[in-house]
């Protein structure tokens, strides 16, 4: 695995109002990246630049790898089952062997016992863990996790850091958008 | 692009979507002979024209929950960053609509014929522009979802967005009704148009709505 983003003096506007300008971020195979920032700064609109979800307004983005993007709304089906729900993601990845994946992910995340359960039977909490177990199925090479830490509870937060250096020792690359703590050793601060 | 038109359908079906478009339909078809009247033979001629009025109203019915709610859940997010793009996926949806409320509106044309006492020839031709018009009809209704989603009063704005651009359809399509083959292959044309084109555009829209 071999995950790299580049951002080359990147400017992020919404609705025509500049939200953040001249960010450079190198995120390199095993490293990673906090950007941070209060309430408001355009934290999720620059990791939305960077997924290729938001054109910069000047600037350019290079990604190397395939990506697995969490951001606010779970995108997951509130009357299917959780299993399923992540499944549908996981055969969406076009990797080997979708199912194994997906069971694998729901116990990563301590989501083992819910996999029957329907969506919209989950508590937040449990929803942003299914998101992040959808990330750690996908495989992808870099993980844009928007305020990943967002709605969990301290033994999920552990956990969470687990898996991002799980994820960056097998030369995956991680930026993490937050305006919580997160251990993340070495990475690199993007202040906003 | 099956997964996602599967996904669609399941949705459409499972949603009571489909058992509410065609529960339209023929509410529509019933309140033409309260309105005017138990003519049988007035009703006969102006049938075929009411069933296809009441196809475009109920094919409107839908059309904020075609694309709005996976823009809000972040579905299209999801395949955006695996590559899909948004014409892929507005086609996924045309073609998953169609699926969803085609056939039960094709089949709930023969209560309607029988409602507004229509001939089996004039049902036919009915049913023949409906199967080449519906293809347009779920282009357009999911074009016009992409156009409006994130608008506040969506709905209302889909009516004036949609119903003005789907008037070919309804003109050769009522029209083939007399006309025969001749209207049958200009409502083709319409069809296959908004068929190809509303991809494009409602592409279009979705990338607009992502960012």
């Amino acid at each position: 695995m071999s995950g790299a983003v580049r951002a080359v003096d990147v400017t992020v506007a919404r609705g025509g109002r500049v939200l953040v300008e001249g960010i450079d971020l190198a995120v390199a195979p095993g490293g990673a990246a906090v950007v941070a920032g209060p309430n408001g700064v355009g934290k999720s609109s620059l990791l939305r630049v960077l997924a290729g979800l938001l054109r910069p307004a000047a600037g350019h983005v290079e990604r190397e790898g395939t990506v697995a993007w969490m951001g606010e709304a779970a995108a997951l089906d509130p009357e299917r089952a959780l299993a399923d729900a992540l499944a549908f993601w996981a055969a969406q990845d076009a990797r080997a062997l979708p199912d194994v994946r997906v069971a694998a992910a729901l116990d990563a995340m301590l989501l083992g016992d819910l996999a029957d359960v329907p969506v919209r039977f989950l508590s937040t909490g449990q929803r942003r863990r299914a998101a992040l177990a959808r990330v750690v199925a996908s495989g992808a090479d870099v993980w844009l996790l928007d305020e990943p830490a967002s709605g969990l509870d301290a033994g999920a937060v552990e956990r969470l850091e687990q898996l991002i250096a799980g994820h960056r020792a097998t030369g995956g690359a991680v930026v993490v958008a937050t305006h919580q703590p997160l251990a993340l050793p070495d990475a690199a601060q993007v202040a906003l | 692009m099956g997964a996602l038109v599967w996904r669609d359908v399941r949705r459409g079906y499972a949603g009571g979507g489909a058992t509410l478009v065609v529960a339209f339909f023929l509410l529509v078809t019933v309140l033409f002979p309260f309105a005017i009247g138990p003519d049988a033979a007035l009703l006969a001629r102006v049938g075929g024209g009411i069933v296809w009025a009441a196809a475009l109203l109920a094919a409107l019915l839908p059309v904020e929950r075609l694309v709005a709610p996976d823009l809000e859940a972040g579905v299209v997010d999801q395949l955006a960053v695996r590559g899909v793009s948004p014409v892929t996926i507005a086609a996924a949806k045309t073609l998953a609509h169609w699926i969803a409320f085609a056939p039960p509106l094709l089949l709930a044309t023969i209560p309607a014929a029988a409602l507004l006492n229509l001939s089996g020839d004039r049902l036919a031709l009915v049913a023949a522009g409906l199967a080449i018009g519906t293809p347009g009809l779920a282009a357009l209704a999911v074009t016009t979802g992409a156009l409006v989603a994130g608008l506040r009063g969506a709905g209302a704005v889909a009516g004036l967005v949609m119903l003005p651009l789907a008037v070919p359809l309804l003109i050769f399509g009522a029209g083939a009704i007399d006309g025969g083959a001749g209207g049958l292959k200009l409502l083709a044309a319409v069809s296959l148009l908004l068929t190809v084109g509303g991809p494009i555009v409602a592409g279009a829209a979705i990338r607009m709505a992502m960012e």
